[in-house]
């Protein structure tokens, strides 16, 4: 019923314009020519012309392509038939399986009610103590890993992804090196989460437009998931990537930039993936996981900075660790007071103590004398680093906070903690 | 006959439609899809096409599609009933919401804020013959904690003489409670609902006061140091992470106010959850009723359609205003007004306006401006004052406050609570940086000790500065004590858990009180043999302070805690 049109006006980058009255705003169109075919989406319709996102990109596309318009936005299959398989970001399978034929769900759908929703208040525990005591992971909570390319961020993804108790994970690449794709696949075949799993997967080689449905597709999924009462963790690595995609694509519409290159909407557009993470009030909950590379280390960059804005803290990663400061969950006073009475002071006591470690060093590193305090402080972030910041350490909270005690009753007299007497009387260990 | 215009472009947000019929600026227009009518305003005309602003997802609309214009600009109702609701910026109530389209916010439904079945108890003030005019009370009628004052509606010129009044009763929100009649004899009907266009402020009032009483948040950094005053205007610029929204949190909790707006704009979801979920379980010290019934929501959190992030804003305020007129204090809680800002920016962006600083309009300062100008203390023409006091955070790209929202926001506020990275990181909270904000009001505290204050931070800071570069043993025992002491307020007094009961609100007296004896150490002589020995009993002090912190005011380990921290003075006096 829809007509085909057969002449494109204009191509630059991945956006052509056509002639068409019957265009709808958003919605989907079928593009090919001899040389292949693809699926666009209308991103701007001005008087007759329409202009189109071409999901595989202007190379090699003829001013005479036909562009039908298929009278429906994008869709993705929804069901357990999707678990264990692996999609490009299209939506076509990855890994030589068969098509999954299915009316499937609107992608980009609407935000939640936030009537809807309910306070957080389960922990996720993860064994690192430097999440699980000092920046508490909470389900349904959105939390960024800001790292420089180079870091194991991949790795720590994995081990929580496989630590955490969840129902099902839906992973999604953007921009992945096909290695790391390898990586995810391998890590949870081996551990035998490859059933529970479904991936969209974008890789380097892949055209870019493909790159920014994918957070959409998986948040479609998991979505879904949720709605049917199971808790989902979705990862997604790399959003930087997927912002840069975002620029790409503005540049050729000819937007103005705002800071950088990057479109003045980059936050409304990274708020409405991450707002996807959910805890329903009577059904399951997204908890998103995300990889936000920073170029040049530097968190002011417009990418790290507006996500920054979004998500309910923080992960930064560096040399190996996560950095205490810096790092933070924003969700964790709603499940660390539940755990144990010393757990919130110990862990302000601790950072407080810390950052007087990290001053000391710079004293030292200049040639001050140290004083008695300043050893104390030597010997208690030598401790620190080694027993609770160590990404190898795998510790239970309540283990931890007991590491914690044990270490400060190591190096210093209760009165130079600062933490309230009425705590040090219950934990402080007996020499 | 209505206006009906036809779409000729669609981009985002955005839609150019073709009139025929003359329209009106900010005006409301409605774009038809699927059967449904999107709500949108129109923010420019150009020849005979007019650019709207969709509150909503613009997915399905096409060239040639249907757009009726109302001719009435973007409203809030307003009328007894708005205390606890949570309405998005539209002022759609959301549980109402929830309960129509479920899950999700579907979009095209609009839904009035104000129950139109509940019955409330009128009683009138005035009688008939007697003279009235736009803002003037008619009578009230109980809501919650506050009397809501039925007024004859703003936007009614001139004299109107009361012909009749309703009887004490039982009425609806539609039901007339008056008949007025102007001075041509034309008569009214008035009932407790009325409309009022959200961008335009409300001046039923007879003059504006300076405003110079404090407005007592509780946290100790703020009043002590950086005042509110009621009807007063501030700013929480800080980098992500510092604790802008715990902080607006906190005050949306403790602050002695008659009516608390709060306004979440374009920020996450979950913050406004834990209010909307929390707040009708917390029980209001002042008033013995839950917090809920003395709050307003407006909610356009972020990945919520985009225009309607700039509508919430103004919902908002005209919601504080029309509490105000009641003679009533008001606070409005805007987070994160940058967002705001955003949302200006990227519909700027669509129309091609040409941009300024990092791409926002070149209006920004000028929308931010009269924005704040809508806070003040105004005295009614009864006599009596009511106040909107505005704090609105802002959300600097970078952290860095050279950017054209703080700038532009600075400009007018009166005061400033800039949130420092350096203070989050060491867990310094409320990271308010007590060296670089400032405030034009009058605190809860004496002002000498205030200026003490001031200085021991100065030259606390100016030591430390000096001993990165000669080390502590560069430094001599004076110079090290006046670090120390700079140390202990902040740590014992500026620095509030906020998770701790006791410790998390601190009332006018308890401040006056606390920081009467910490003015006495920093004044102090202090007689202490080395460093060592100076840092071992500035520890034990900041710890016996912080215990006594959080000793419940008025019981005995209050005045325990009070005598613990003058022992420890009294053994190191050089001077006594």
């Amino acid at each position: 019923m829809h007509e085909a049109h057969t002449r494109l006006e204009r191509i630059a980058g991945s956006v052509v314009a056509v002639q068409a009255r019957d265009a709808t705003y958003r919605e989907l169109a079928q593009v090919s020519w001899p040389g292949g075919t693809s699926l666009a989406q209308v991103i701007r319709l001005d008087g007759e012309r329409a202009f189109l996102q071409v999901f595989a990109g202007g190379r090699g596309l003829p001013t005479d392509a036909r562009v039908r318009f298929l009278g429906r936005p994008m869709r993705v299959p929804a069901s357990d038939a999707l678990l264990g398989r692996v999609f490009d970001g299209a939506g076509r399978p990855r890994d030589r399986g068969p098509e999954i034929e299915e009316e499937g769900v609107d992608i980009a759908g609407p935000s939640v009610n936030p009537a809807k929703r309910i306070i957080p208040r389960t922990m996720v525990r993860t064994g690192i103590p430097m999440i699980d005591v000092f920046n508490t992971l909470v389900e349904s909570q959105k939390l960024p890993i800001f790292s420089v390319p180079g870091e194991p961020y991949h790795e720590l993804l994995a081990r929580i992804a496989l630590q955490a108790e969840v129902d099902r994970i839906v992973l999604g690449g953007m921009g992945l090196k096909h290695d790391d794709y390898l990586y995810f696949r391998d890590t949870l075949e081996e551990a035998g989460a490859l059933a529970r799993t479904v991936a969209f997967i974008h890789t380097a080689a892949d055209p870019t437009v493909e790159c920014l449905l994918v957070p959409d597709m998986v948040l479609a999924v998991a979505e879904r998931f949720a709605l049917r009462g199971e808790r989902v963790l979705v990862l997604l690595s790399d959003m930087t990537n997927f912002a840069d995609a975002l620029k790409e694509v503005a540049i050729t519409m000819e937007q103005i930039p705002s800071n950088r290159g990057y479109p003045g909407d980059l936050y409304s557009q990274l708020a409405a993936r991450y707002e996807k993470a959910v805890d329903f009030d009577d059904a399951g909950s997204i908890t998103i996981l995300a990889v936000t590379t920073m170029p040049g280390d530097d968190v002011t960059h417009p990418v790290p900075d507006n996500t920054g804005y979004i998500t309910e803290g923080q992960f930064y990663l560096r040399g190996g660790r996560i950095e205490p400061f810096g790092s933070l969950s924003r969700l964790k006073q709603l499940v660390n007071g539940d755990t144990r009475d010393d757990h919130r002071a110990l862990m302000n006591t601790m950072i407080q103590l810390y950052a007087a470690y990290r001053e000391t060093l710079e004293k030292r590193a200049m040639g001050f004398r140290m004083s008695e305090w300043d050893e104390q402080l030597l010997r208690y972030g030598v401790g620190f680093e080694e027993r609770l910041m160590d990404l190898e350490v795998d510790l239970p909270l309540e283990s931890a906070l007991d590491v914690g005690w044990a270490l400060l009753a190591e190096c210093f007299e209760p009165e130079q903690t600062g933490l309230a007497t009425a705590l040090i009387e219950r934990h402080w260990p007996a020499r | 006959m209505p206006n009906v215009g036809r779409i000729v472009a669609v981009s985002g947000p955005l839609v150019t439609a073709a009139f025929e019929q003359p329209v009106v600026q900010n005006e409301v227009g409605y774009a038809e899809v699927d059967g449904l009518r999107l709500k949108a305003e129109l923010i420019r005309v150009r020849g005979d096409t007019a650019d709207l602003q969709v509150f909503e997802d613009t997915t399905g609309l096409f060239v040639g599609g249907r757009l009726e214009f109302t001719g009435e600009m973007l409203s809030a109702e307003l009328g007894p009933g708005l205390l606890g609701l949570v309405v998005d910026g539209l002022q759609n109530p959301l549980s109402e919401l929830a309960e129509a389209s479920g899950y999700f916010l579907a979009r095209g439904q609009y839904l009035a804020p104000i129950d139109r079945e509940r019955r409330w108890a009128f009683t009138p003030s005035v009688e008939a013959g007697a003279s009235v005019r736009a803002g003037d009370a008619l009578g009230a009628v109980p809501e919650g904690v506050v009397e809501h004052r039925i007024m004859v509606p703003f936007g009614w010129r001139g004299w109107w003489t009361v012909r009749e009044v309703a009887a004490a009763g039982e009425l609806r929100v539609d039901d007339a409670v008056a008949t007025l009649e102007d001075e041509a004899g034309h008569t009214r009907q008035v009932t407790m609902v009325q409309r009022w266009p959200v961008k335009v402020p409300i001046q039923a009032y007879r003059e504006r006061l300076r405003p110079d009483r404090p407005l007592v948040t509780k946290i100790r950094i703020v009043d002590t140091l950086f005042p509110v005053a009621r009807g007063g205007t501030y700013c929480i610029p800080g980098p992500f992470g510092a604790g802008k929204t715990v902080l607006q949190q906190l005050t949306s909790r403790h602050a002695e106010v008659d009516v608390v707006i709060v306004a979440a704009c374009g920020e996450r979801a979950g913050e406004v959850v834990e209010t909307l979920r929390e707040f009708p379980e917390i029980v209001d010290p002042r008033t013995g009723r839950s917090l809920m019934e003395r709050t307003v929501i407006v909610c356009n959190t972020s990945s919520m359609p985009v225009a309607a992030r700039e509508a919430s804003v103004y919902t908002a305020v005209t919601v504080a205003e029309y509490y105000r007129q009641m003679g009533l204090d008001v606070l409005l809680l805007a987070d994160s007004t940058s967002r705001w800002a955003q949302a200006l920016r990227e519909v700027s962006g669509r129309l091609e306006e040409i941009p300024g600083e990092e791409a926002f309009p070149a209006y920004l300062e000028s929308v931010v401006a009269a924005f704040y100008e809508r806070g003040g203390l105004v005295s009614l023409r009864d006599g009596s004052t009511g106040s909107v006091t505005i704090g609105g955070t802002v959300s600097p790209a970078g952290g860095n406050f050279e950017e054209p929202v703080t700038q532009a926001t600075l400009k007018v506020v009166g005061a400033f609570h800039g949130l420092s990275r350096a203070r989050s990181d060491a867990r310094r909270y409320p990271a308010i940086d007590p060296l670089d904000s400032w405030s034009h009001y009058d605190g809860v505290v004496d002002a000498d000790d205030i200026a003490l204050a001031r200085t021991v931070l100065q030259d606390g800071n100016e030591v430390a500065q000096m001993m990165k570069v000669v080390g502590e043993e560069g430094t001599g025992l004076d110079d090290f004590l006046r670090y120390l002491k700079a140390e202990y307020l902040d740590g014992a007094y500026l620095q509030q858990d906020a998770f701790d009961d006791v410790d998390g609100a601190s009332s006018a007296e308890r401040q006056a009180v606390v920081f009467g004896e910490i003015a006495r150490v920093l004044r102090a002589a202090l007689r202490l043999d080395g460093k060592d020995a100076a840092r071992r009993w500035f520890q034990t002090l900041t710890q016996a302070t912080k215990d006594w912190n959080r000793a419940p005011w008025g019981e005995a380990a209050f005045d325990e805690g009070r005598e613990r921290v003058r022992e420890l003075l009294e053994g190191v006096r050089g001077d006594a």
